[in-house]
């Protein structure tokens, strides 16, 4: 047993240095102590952007809940007008990065944007409007922007667990209603906290949005230390309270969801058709959150771009979206192989060790990427400045070797989504029991065959899940690209970051639209595979 | 072995032959706004300008990681204060050359010669004619008296513009007044502060301010997508602060050569080609700023606001006191 433990913290090691080694030197700011700043920090700025961030985090967390599970059992499990629409529809605002839905909002609701303009040529007066640049705003904004995560895990649950558990239910003399609430949602346990976690993770990172909302978090504290005080310790002492606060949530989790285990036979099921109210909030709920997350940015969005596509969109934008998209096929691909082999791992080899090992491989997620960047970038650029020398003394005039490549790129983009592909695999490996394990085994199959025949046809769900939620996320991805992309590297998420820093809004529209487009691909994929 | 390696000396020599030269940059400006340029140069010259954009936080730790083996030789970035911060984290080399200091006046470059400015970017306010008079406006200090309640539009304080803007009140006035003025501000606020200044002057515009501080380049931009005919019209206007007394605040985006710069006399080359009243037209009129060097004039539009007096005080002390300003704003509650 302890000898089985001590292989899986050696298999695990290697894809778990792919975070730990950025999340080290991020803790290594621990040596430079910042009492200066500290206690400035303290006193002016951490208890406002502390309650501000739980504030956030349990309102994006309240609101992806309410969104994503109710829309997620309509469009699985339900039939009503409109369904096979909006089963696949509402996946489309995963393409819209938060920071865009953000700025498209601002842009229509505050004072100057044409909703309140239109209302006051009308009556004169607009100040009665509900204040979009508000904590009710960024909550708004952020729910609408990572609903999706909770949608598409909590619909890949009800549509697995087959109706079979519902049937007994009613059986045993619960409501359909009571059904829901009593086996549905607590067998789709692991999906909804998969899907929960995500949304968590990327809001506690979140920069862009809050920026735009000038919300301070907890990521604004660490930015200010480090853009304004130009104190990058103090930054990394912040980011790493972070990811402490994430683990220890992590850890909570763990503990909470025990020894349960939610596998269940897979049957086919019959929808059950909405009647009366129900089939009215049904589409109402839909339609007006795809209208509100999708429909309407994108239409601002084609406003703005049609006003300055003439002088913008040149020949170049066909290099950045090729790269963005190869970027983000590739980085896709190596997380969700990495990710699949942690799942095998810590299913393999049950020790505490190997779990600590996994969680930890998922923490890039929630530090701020630029921070995680800069965590990638020094050690790439130490091992650089050992390389470089011994270089030069064969003769290549080189300044940069790691640094310069795609492939350091894409580990970096690993080591900051693993969280993303890890989620959905994992869900789907808690599918498989122990029982069809051993029915296997008992058949013949020794451990490598367990995996290609078993395993590996029954996570197919879960592992597509993953790499389409990857190449979304790549493609929205800035700051590590930013960081270690190689010279003439820019891609459509770097363009719209020259243009949003230079506030112009308008010019950041194409390469956005661009952005959700190309997304748009995966996302419709992730639909037809779910529908199958 | 031996021979393996003469050949990969003979290989890489023939490489340099048959490459052409190459300035590598790095820049926290708008590749938009710097590219144009930088073709032309090369049409000029023949030396290719390769150029990785980025924030300046991240630019300057990467300079720093790279140490000796930075493939960079210049630095790009907006506002003086942060070309102090890489000057003062020892990022930078002195540039001894006689075309930048003929071309930059003195107040708009370091005192070693680390950094030069490049364009200037004045802050000022503007504001709504129809809801104040251009009589009323003085100052920047003065938008803290009780009679703008209610009127102020600013920006973050988040924005290295805001911080410059008050360190040099804090160089200029001290820090305890300084304090009071900021507080002043805040207390007259007419909404939350902006994300970016286009939002502000749109505000402006719409009235809901009365007045606010911008940087003259987002109204240039502003009234530039209008038809000529309906820019007198616009709703927000000029206003030059400070005239009567320091001047109006200034500040720059500029350059400097990074210490372990692989081509320095080419970095140098492209700064002063920069500097040149031929680049300088381009350099200024794309953005719609100020150009650096005195001899050249600013864009039509530009222009037409008129001359004004600007607040000498050097460069530097933006990015001295940048951070006493930005703890300040943190005290005085300005967000």
């Amino acid at each position: 047993m302890r000898f089985s433990s001590l292989r899986g913290v050696l298999y695990a090691m290697p894809i778990a240095l792919l975070t730990l080694i950025p999340l080290l030197v991020v803790l290594g700011s621990f040596l430079h102590p910042q009492p200066e700043v500290w206690t400035h920090l303290s006193e002016y700025v951490l208890p406002d952007v502390i309650k501000n961030t739980l504030i956030l985090l349990l309102g994006v967390g309240v609101g992806v809940l309410l969104l994503g599970v109710p829309l997620a059992w309509f469009t699985s499990v339900c039939d009503f007008p409109g369904r096979k629409f909006f089963s696949w529809a509402l996946m489309l605002p995963l393409a819209m990065p938060a920071y865009v839905l953000a700025f498209v909002q601002v842009g229509l609701l505050d004072f100057t944007g044409p909703v309140q303009t239109l209302i006051r040529d009308l009556t004169g007066d607009s100040s009665w409007f509900p204040r979009i640049r508000s904590t009710g705003g960024v909550v708004l904004v952020l729910t609408l922007a990572f609903y999706p995560y909770v949608y598409l895990l909590a619909r890949n649950a009800f549509l697995t667990q087959g109706k079979r558990a519902l049937e007994a239910a009613q059986m045993l003399g619960l409501s359909r209603q009571q059904g829901f609430w009593q086996v549905a949602l607590p067998m789709a346990r692991p999906w909804l906290i998969g899907g929960l976690t995500l949304a968590l993770m990327e809001t506690l990172a979140d920069f862009g949005t809050v920026a735009i909302f000038n919300f301070d978090t907890f990521t604004t504290a660490i930015y200010k230390s480090w853009f304004a005080l130009f104190n990058l310790p103090a930054a990394s002492q912040l980011a790493s309270l972070l990811v402490l606060f994430v683990l220890v949530l992590v850890l909570l989790e763990h503990w909470a969801r025990g020894a349960r285990q939610y596998h269940g036979r897979i049957v086919a099921a019959e929808r059950i058709v909405l009647r009366g109210w129900h089939r009215y909030t049904a589409v109402v709920l839909c339609s007006s959150v795809l209208l509100i997350a999708f429909i309407i940015p994108m239409i601002q969005l084609l406003f703005w771009a049609s006003t300055i596509w003439q002088e913008d969109l040149d020949g170049r934008y066909f290099g950045f979206t090729l790269r963005s998209m190869m970027i983000s096929l590739l980085a896709a691909l190596i997380v969700a192989t990495l990710a699949l082999l942690l799942v095998f791992i810590q299913r393999r080899f049950q020790g505490r060790g190997t779990r600590w090992l996994v969680r930890i491989a998922t923490l890039g997620y929630a530090v701020p990427g630029s921070v995680l960047a800069v965590g990638v970038f020094l050690p790439i650029a130490w091992l650089d400045n050992l390389l470089i020398p011994i270089a030069q003394s064969m003769g290549f005039a080189t300044y940069q070797i790691l640094k310069g490549s795609v492939a350091v790129m894409l580990l970096a983009l690993a080591a900051r989504f693993m969280a993303v592909a890890f989620q959905p695999i994992e869900s789907a490996m808690q599918r498989i029991s122990r029982n069809q394990e051993d029915a296997a085994r008992s058949l013949g199959l020794n451990q490598r065959q367990l995996l290609w025949r078993l395993h590996l046809p029954l996570l197919r769900g879960g592992v597509l899940t993953a790499v389409l939620m990857c190449f979304v996320d790549v493609m929205k991805e800035m700051p590590i690209t930013l960081m270690t992309r190689p010279f003439g590297w820019d891609t459509l998420a770097v363009r719209v970051f020259e243009m949003t820093s230079e506030g112009m809004w308008a010019n950041a529209a194409l390469p956005s639209l661009m952005i959700v487009l190309t997304g748009l691909i995966p996302v419709i994929l992730l639909v037809l595979k779910s529908e199958k | 072995m031996k021979k393996f390696a003469l050949t990969a000396v003979a290989l890489s020599l023939l490489a340099g032959l048959a490459q052409a030269e190459t300035v590598t940059v790095y820049s926290s400006r708008n590749e938009q706004l710097i590219k144009p340029l930088f073709d032309a140069y090369t049409k000029e010259t023949g030396v290719e300008v390769k150029v990785l954009t980025d924030k300046e936080g991240p630019l300057m730790a990467r300079l720093q990681a790279e140490g000796g083996n930075t493939p960079a030789d210049m630095l790009i970035t907006v506002d003086a204060g942060n070309l102090w911060q890489a000057s003062n984290m020892g990022l930078l080399k002195t540039v001894k050359s006689k075309t930048l200091e003929t071309n930059i006046p003195a107040h708009l470059r370091d005192a070693k010669n680390q950094w030069f400015g490049l364009s200037v970017r004045a802050r000022t306010m503007i504001y709504n004619p129809s809801l104040i008079k251009a009589d009323q406006l003085s100052t920047y200090e003065d938008l803290a008296d009780p009679k703008f309640k209610g009127k102020l539009c600013l920006r973050t304080s988040k924005k290295v513009y805001n911080q410059s803007l008050v360190a040099m009140m804090i160089a200029q006035q001290g820090e305890a007044k300084t304090e009071q003025i900021v507080k002043g501000w805040v207390a007259n606020l007419a909404t939350d502060v902006f994300p970016d200044d286009t939002k502000l002057i749109e505000a402006v515009a719409a009235g809901q301010c009365a007045v606010g501080v911008v940087n003259t380049y987002y109204l240039g931009r502003v009234l530039d997508k209008l038809p000529a005919d309906k820019r007198e019209a616009y709703g927000a206007k000029l206003f030059w602060a400070n005239q009567k007394t320091n001047g109006t605040h200034v500040n720059i985006s500029g350059a400097g050569v990074t210490r372990y710069a692989k081509n320095e006399a080419g970095a140098v080359k492209l700064m002063e080609w920069l500097s040149s009243e031929k680049a300088q037209n381009l350099y200024a009129d794309k953005d719609m700023e100020f150009p650096a060097n005195p001899k050249v004039k600013a864009d039509v539009l530009v222009s037409s606001w008129g001359p004004f007096k600007q607040n000498l005080i050097n460069m530097s002390k933006a990015g001295e006191l940048q951070g006493a300003a930005v703890k300040l704003m943190d005290r005085a509650g300005y967000k």
